[in-house]
């Protein structure tokens, strides 16, 4: 479920994060459920003033999380459940000296990006046994996709993380679909339509060169996507 | 208990119905009682591949809609025993296909029939879906070249995840790959794509190799299943086709270019 962290809770700050965040991926977080992370927070909001903004803004608020006593008698008459703040949330608890920061992700993204590596380490890729046919979309949110098969021409595997072919890559993959530069995709036969990462993309023509047809890593490096050896 | 084994292929042209007809006979042949079912409403070609077009009474639509028993519309095969045809309506469209229909027909016929051949129409829409929903195993016909090839793919993909077996978590679909129109003289001229190209792209089983021939064309013609002409290239790769399907392990034929031998080099041939 995803987690809000937000410092300043009032609705026209709240309004305006929320909203530019929204903007980037309209359908993304649509009607998604909400988790209200209160442990930067001090005051105690009126919850049911939040309800109706997060549901103008087609999200749903159902509880909030790390929230003191008073807060959480609040939430209860408010009819918001009240949850146990995670591993990963308590560890992305910062100092109140920052600025207030909307930031809305995918719990295990937290973990990801703000979190220790070891954290992340646990994390479950998304597995392909099989060949990714021609028309089939994969799509591994807030993880890596690792495919055993081939991903064919026309077909189409997209990650928020990291993106592992041991077959040939004759389709479309997409790596840090979130917008994490630092993102790979590894390919045993790169063959690619396309390949993109954090929205930076090179068609098939790009890709012609000493590493057609060969292993290949890509990554992003100075804003720009480079290909290397795999071995 | 009958096996249902769908003939597909996206692409049309690419031999479909040929394939079901010389499948089917050759089953049939083998002692297996079969029936080769057109998926194809609309654009009924099976009957004539089989030479059976001025005996279709009933068809697969009247069947489903309960305006004749499967007895009164299978037309049995004159040429080949334990063979049986059920043709499809060429005055409906796929949109007459219901798949508790479809269902109700394929259970009655796997009382009686070893084998259910479904000759699926083009595409992936409605049509071919129903064709394959029901399939044990898949015999996906494909040319060697990169549109054929992909369409192949994209159905591969289809019986993979849209299929009852693959709805109800069984077993998958045994998927074979069936190349026909192959020429191994464009082959190594550069022009065509070769068996192990198309092979290494689709990853499944290959279970024959069909040459390009006059053969083909002359059979449909005449309404009489390839695998008939028994001194057809054509007609014996399809009989060794037949073979793996039931299991045996039978070396692939004319993959190569044949050398002309002297004598034909003079007179021709």
């Amino acid at each position: 479920m995803s987690v809000l962290h937000c410092a300043d809770l009032s609705p026209a700050t709240l309004h305006t994060l929320l909203s530019a965040k929204l903007a980037q991926a309209p359908a993304f977080f649509l009607q998604a459920p909400i988790v209200l992370n209160l442990s930067d927070a001090t005051e105690t909001p009126d919850f049911n003033r939040l309800k109706n903004l997060f549901a103008e803004l087609k999200l749903v608020l159902v509880g909030v999380t790390a929230a003191n006593p008073e807060q959480k008698a609040s939430a209860h008459a408010a009819g918001l459940a009240v949850l146990q703040a995670g591993k990963a949330a308590l560890k992305t608890k910062e100092p109140n000296t920052s600025p207030p920061v909307a930031e809305v992700s995918d719990n295990k993204a937290v973990a990801s990006a703000a979190a220790s590596s070891s954290v992340a380490a646990t994390m479950d890729s998304k597995v392909i046994e099989q060949t990714v046919r021609s028309g089939q979309q994969i799509y591994a949110k807030g993880t890596d996709l690792i495919v055993k098969g081939a991903v064919g021409a026309g077909a189409e595997v997209i990650a928020d993380g990291n993106i592992h072919i041991y077959g040939s890559l004759r389709g479309k993959a997409i790596a840090g679909a979130s917008g994490d530069t630092s993102k790979r995709i590894y390919c045993y036969n790169l063959q690619a339509e396309l390949v993109s990462i954090a929205g930076n993309y090179w068609l098939s023509d790009s890709l012609q060169g000493k590493f057609w047809g060969k292993s290949a890593c890509i990554k992003m490096q100075d804003d720009s996507l480079v290909i290397s050896e795999l071995v | 208990m009958a096996k249902i084994i769908v003939v597909t292929s996206g692409k049309g042209g690419v031999g479909k119905t040929t394939s079901s007809a010389a499948i089917g006979t050759g089953l049939a042949l083998a002692g297996h009682k079969t029936v080769i079912v057109d998926f194809d409403i609309g654009l009924r070609n099976l009957d004539l591949i089989m030479g059976c077009e001025r005996r279709v009474v009933y068809d697969f639509v009247n069947v489903i809609n309960g305006e004749a028993n499967l007895k009164q519309t299978l037309i049995k095969d004159k040429r080949t025993d334990n063979l049986f045809i059920l043709p499809a309506s060429q005055t409906r469209d796929k949109d007459a296909l219901t798949r508790e229909g479809v269902e109700k027909v394929l259970n009655e016929l796997a009382k009686d029939f070893d084998f259910i051949i479904c000759d699926s129409p083009a595409g992936i829409e409605s049509g071919a879906m129903m064709a394959l929903y029901f399939a044990d195993e898949a015999v996906v016909v494909t040319n060697p070249e990169v549109s054929s090839v992909r369409d192949s793919d994209r159905i591969l993909g289809m019986l993979s995840s849209k299929s009852r077996r693959a709805e109800q978590g069984l077993e998958g679909i045994k998927e074979h790959l069936l190349l026909t129109r192959y020429n191994p003289e464009r082959v190594e001229k550069g022009e065509m794509l070769s068996v192990e190209d198309v092979k290494e792209i689709l990853a499944i089983e290959l279970i024959g190799v069909i040459p390009e021939s006059q053969a083909v064309l002359n059979a449909s013609n005449s309404g009489q299943p390839v695998i008939l002409d028994k001194d057809s290239d054509a007609g014996q790769a399809y009989l060794d086709t037949i073979k793996r399907l039931l299991g045996e392990q039978v070396p692939f034929r004319f993959l190569t270019v044949e050398k002309k031998g002297f004598i034909k080099r003079i007179f021709g041939g």
